[in-house]
């Protein structure tokens, strides 16, 4: 089939200016996204007080609803609107829920003042952010894509993908800035609405973008001739022929994609921060060099997928992942594990300080900081509560680790996450690409927003949980510390089914056309 | 190669039903188990409650597949996004 005017390449001025208009939307949802997942602590103290069931319940579905469920939704309702509207009426809409949300988010009176309706509210909120993202992603690919010449669309496709790591590594910058600017207790008390409020004049700048954007040539040109899809749910889902290719995208690539992304980008942090106790600050700055030095390579085999397919590099992606995960991990705890360090007794330091309450029970804490001979720091700090009266069940001792890495340490993890970041770029970088060239352009914002928002929302989103939870589990009375790499078997588990049935089943060429 | 497409569907049906399967009986497993202990019982219900109900359905979605696979619907992949709808 032969390319139509619609699909001449761009002047690659004008095609920039395309990439540019989305790229900078799409950054600043994944930013407005993630800053809540950053600061899930201290938003729950402000609003979801623990002594509250329902609160408690209400910020549990706020984490995980918002994420996970409601994303699927988002691409459903606004894949639909895309398809029959238009692609750049449709992502100014959720750029527009997503900034005003979280917009909104940043100014909502915390449970003490407005009680209950503070959690409800913010719940609400998370909603409206997760449906936004579902809808959001779609439409700045299917956009890109559509304009984008004949051999590189894996290439500038892959822009947009750099912007999910690059709202991250803006949204932990902003964090960081903030924190330092304002101090750590001011921080936790109303500074953490900044990076909220901030989120309005970003979206005011790319709204502006946007609305100077045209329309997508191929959406105009089928919409021109009449042939846009009354129904885009109906054909994308109950038609068979589509359907299958719906359910050959999920489980052969974005399943796998999805566990993988997660697991470099957030699983490690909460390896790191959780399972290695190393300081806050500590991760996030290994996290930023790690980030910053991996984006690159988004393009890299966004590029190569033009010339060798998407197939291959996706799955090299998830094999590499699956082979070399445990090691890595393993790698990065030596990193914490105490018992294989020589301690410099002299260099140490414990204390006791003993604080009374007015009802007499006392506040036992000790501090105790060990030195070791690879330059690392950690920081035990152990409360115990003594009850005045003794016929009452005393609480269990609460003890808090705190690990400062030697530079060398932290250099090294911060290269091993380089490593898994770049797992990442190989299989999230050509995957736009690849959506786009499964669907035609009457349904294509529908039929790929679906399975890329449940492989990344659902099977990718959840890896932090469910691996977390898997360690959790892990802790018997007889190994009361765990098994620290259980958590990898999610991971590696859904990318191998992933990787089998992608070898099976998945082309390897690329669709040269997108413009049927 | 279309041959072992095609057998490997049945895998593909039978991994859908045994993870449902398999989340169903942990569930029930944990669960009694955190009130028997009298610990975290919420978080045990509310970790279920949203795990089941979203991965089912994706579940039926990977037994839809195999059975597409199983019935040759992957035999030939169109090379075309026009013959798709």
């Amino acid at each position: 089939m032969t390319s139509t005017s619609a699909s001449e390449p761009m002047e690659s001025r004008g095609l920039m200016k395309v990439i540019t208009a989305s790229s900078v939307g799409t950054l600043i949802e994944w930013y407005d996204f993630y800053i809540y997942g950053a600061m899930s602590v201290i938003i729950a103290k402000q609003f979801f007080p623990q002594d509250n069931p329902t609160a408690a319940f209400l910020a549990a579905l706020a984490t995980f609803a918002a994420g996970f469920v409601v994303r699927p939704f988002g691409a459903l309702v606004f894949g639909r609107i895309g398809d029959v509207i238009g692609r750049k009426y449709t992502f100014l809409l959720t750029l527009l829920l997503m900034g005003g949300s979280t917009f909104a988010i940043g100014l909502i009176p915390g449970y003490a003042s407005i009680g209950i309706w503070a959690p409800v509210l913010i719940l609400l909120l998370r909603f409206v952010q997760g449906l936004a993202l579902g809808g959001e992603y779609g439409g700045a690919a299917t956009y890109v894509a559509e304009h984008s010449p004949v051999g590189r669309r894996g290439y500038f496709t892959a822009y947009i993908q750099t912007t999910a790591t690059l709202g991250f590594f803006l949204s932990l910058g902003v964090i960081l800035t903030t924190r330092k600017t304002v101090g750590v207790e001011a921080f936790n008390d109303w500074g953490w609405r900044i990076p909220f409020i901030v989120s309005i004049f970003l979206i005011a700048v790319s709204v502006y973008i946007r609305l100077k954007m045209a329309e997508s040539p191929l959406f105009a040109k089928i919409k021109k001739e009449g042939k846009v899809s009354a129904n885009p749910l109906k054909e994308s889902f109950a038609n068979k022929r589509n359907l299958k290719m719906v359910l050959l995208a999920l489980f052969a690539a974005v399943m796998g994609q999805g566990v993988v992304w997660y697991t470099g980008q957030f699983y490690a942090q909460t390896f790191i921060e959780r399972t290695m106790s190393v300081e806050f600050e500590q991760v996030r700055y290994l996290l930023c060099f790690s980030i910053l030095a991996a984006t690159p390579f988004f393009l890299v085999f966004g590029a190569w997928s033009d010339k060798i397919g998407r197939k291959t590099i996706m799955l090299a992606g998830m094999l590499l992942a699956i082979v070399t995960y445990r090691p890595i991990y393993k790698m990065m705890y030596s990193y914490s594990d105490v018992k294989a360090k020589t301690e410099i007794a002299e260099n140490g330091s414990r204390g006791v300080a003993v604080a009374v309450a007015a009802n007499g029970d006392s506040t036992i804490t000790t501090t105790s900081v060990a030195v070791y001979t690879d330059g690392s720091t950690l920081k035990t700090v152990k409360k115990e509560v003594k009850l005045a009266d003794a016929s009452k069940p005393a609480a269990k001792p609460e003890t808090t680790k705190t690990l400062w890495l030697s530079s060398a340490g932290f250099w090294m993890i911060a290269f091993l996450v380089f490593i898994q970041i770049l797992y990442v770029t190989m299989v999230y970088g050509p995957i736009a690409a690849f959506l786009v060239e499964l669907f035609p352009t009457r349904i294509r914002y529908t039929s790929m927003s679906l399975p890329y928002h449940i492989g990344n929302g659902i099977f990718g989103g959840l890896t932090p949980f469910i691996a977390t939870r898997l360690f959790d589990a892990s802790k018997t009375s007889e190994n009361p510390g765990g098994d620290p790499y259980v958590g990898l078997w999610y991971p590696i588990i859904i990318a191998g089914v992933c990787f089998v049935i992608g070898l099976l089943y998945l082309p390897n060429k690329n669709d040269e056309d997108v413009n049927d | 190669m279309n041959s072992l497409k095609r057998l490997s569907g049945f895998i593909w049906i039978a991994l859908g039903v045994a993870a449902v399967f398999m989340m169903a009986r942990q569930a029930g497993t944990e669960i009694s188990a955190a009130i028997t202990a009298n610990k975290a019982v919420l978080d045990t219900k509310m970790f279920w409650y949203i795990i089941i109900p979203i991965f089912s359905p994706i579940m039926a979605g990977l037994c839809l597949f195999g059975w597409y696979a199983w019935k040759g619907e992957y035999d030939v992949i169109a090379r075309d996004s026009e013959h798709l709808v």
